[in-house]
């Protein structure tokens, strides 16, 4: 575990990070703060060595910052308690010994941060400060090993909630015909979020429970259709996918300017993309061939001048058990 | 075969920051056109390599179950291409090997090809 999150620090040296995994991206996303220890105990420079002992005795700690006034001025740990034990110097004041001006990191760090310090430093413990320096807590290997086990847990489990609300909201919904409808408005030109609604409504599919090849088939679907959407309409339009225990039904319209022939622009190859549409990999004349591939049903409607209406059926499997509710939640 | 061994094969770097080396990939797609990605990738874990770096090519990997991308001819993607391939959890890694050479490489080392025809049907 320990090997593993040390790698993080060294990030993306091919050989060294070999198994960079869900943990070292946490050790991005998890702030410094939400891992550390904020009750700390103190120690001010005049406080003699036997009391450092003592406290470090009686409160199981290895290491303290040291406090004077209110600012930090340097840490004393259990390696410079053994050098003055050696010295057999207890009666000598904390400022003697410790380490002075430490090594901080700051609260809203992220752990990565931290990680490195220890990698490149040996410290075992880092004092942590807010935006003007003051302490507000500190931070150790087993803070951080601790903090990210949680976050590694909660992850896992907000998924899995997610993916057993979502599995079973059709059998926890009672009605002669349930149905789910996800609508989204398609920009004409907007490129950059192209894919973006297809994504989403994948993902929904397999939180709730749809067979992973179904999801791919209407994912790719979609897809087309949206990319068609932003490559030839005037002005956009609209995906409207209804979800149902046995079929997922989607709807997409748009205002114009329509398809001249329907039955030649199903023909595959066949295009009326501009270059730069073709340069961005789309416009090979096969949008509608692969719709027409991934789904059961389709139907292309289309008016020049007034639009186009795409509808697609895929159906699912028949339920596993005789409840006409479970169709989507077999996982 | 795994992604590290993709990456020592191809001389790659990787560019987005958390990627999993020991993921495997089944198989290879090579392509320009995500139509035919879309149309032709079969539905295993699969690599594809491309010369396209828009964001398309992540979205276009989602849809498509695709494990991993590799940009050929030492091509860096956009920013949004990066952005979104990081939040996606999708590996991109770059090569400076041409798509030519770079896929005989990996089908050498025995990837073999998640590539099929494509029909009208």
């Amino acid at each position: 575990m320990s090997d593993n999150l040390l790698s993080a620090s060294r990030v993306i040296t091919d050989k060294v990070a070999e198994n960079i995994s869900r943990v070292e991206e946490l050790a991005y996303e998890i702030r410094v703060r939400e891992v550390m220890t904020s009750q700390v105990i103190t120690m001010h420079p005049n406080d003699t060595m036997q009391t450092v002992l003592e406290t470090f005795r009686q409160a199981r700690i290895s290491g303290a910052p040291v406090l004077e006034e209110g600012n930090l001025i340097g840490l004393v740990s259990i390696e410079d308690l053994i050098r003055c034990l050696l010295n057999q110097d207890l009666a000598a004041p904390v400022h003697q010994y410790m380490t002075p001006n430490p090594v901080v990191v700051k609260g809203d760090d992220s752990v990565i941060e931290a990680l490195k310090v220890f990698v490149s430093k040996k410290y075992g413990r880092l004092p942590v400060v807010d935006g003007t320096g003051h302490l507000i807590g500190i931070i150790t290997k087993g803070d951080i090993t601790r903090g990210l086990l949680r976050a590694l847990e909660r992850d896992y489990q907000s998924e899995e909630v997610r993916r057993y609300r979502a599995s079973h909201l059709f059998e926890d919904i009672e009605s002669e015909r349930t149905s789910l409808i996800l609508r989204y408005n398609i920009k004409q030109g907007d490129f950059e979020h192209g894919g973006e609604a297809s994504a989403k409504i994948k993902r929904a599919l397999l939180r709730l429970g749809a067979p992973p090849q179904i999801a791919r088939r209407c994912g790719i679907a979609v897809y087309e259709a949206e990319m068609n959407l932003i490559i030839h309409t005037t002005e956009g339009g609209v995906i409207r996918a209804e979800i149902e225990p046995h079929q997922i039904s989607i709807d997409v319209y748009d205002y114009g300017p329509g398809i001249r022939d329907v039955e030649l622009a199903m023909q595959p190859g066949y295009s009326t993309a501009s270059e730069k549409v073709r340069e961005m990999g789309f416009g090979a004349g096969m949008g509608l061939v692969n719709i027409k591939r991934c789904v059961d049903w389709m139907k292309l409607e289309s008016e020049w001048g007034k639009g186009t209406r795409l509808r697609m059926k895929i159906y699912l499997p028949p339920p596993h058990t005789h409840s006409k509710g479970e169709a989507l939640a077999v996982t | 075969m795994e992604l590290k061994q993709v990456i020592e094969i191809l001389d790659g770097k990787v560019l987005t920051t958390s990627v999993n080396l020991n993921r495997q990939v089944k198989g290879g797609v090579g392509a320009d056109l995500m139509s035919d990605v879309l149309s032709s990738t079969q539905p295993e874990e699969a690599l594809l390599l491309t010369g396209l770096c828009n964001p398309q090519v992540v979205r276009t990997a989602l849809m498509a179950d695709i494990t991993a991308i590799v940009l050929v001819r030492g091509k860096l993607p956009p920013s949004e291409t990066l952005q979104l391939a990081e939040n996606e959890g999708i590996p991109l890694i770059s090569t400076h090997y041409g798509m030519f050479e770079a896929c005989g490489r990996l089908y050498q080392a025995g990837l073999p090809c998640l590539e099929r025809p494509v029909s009208s049907e």
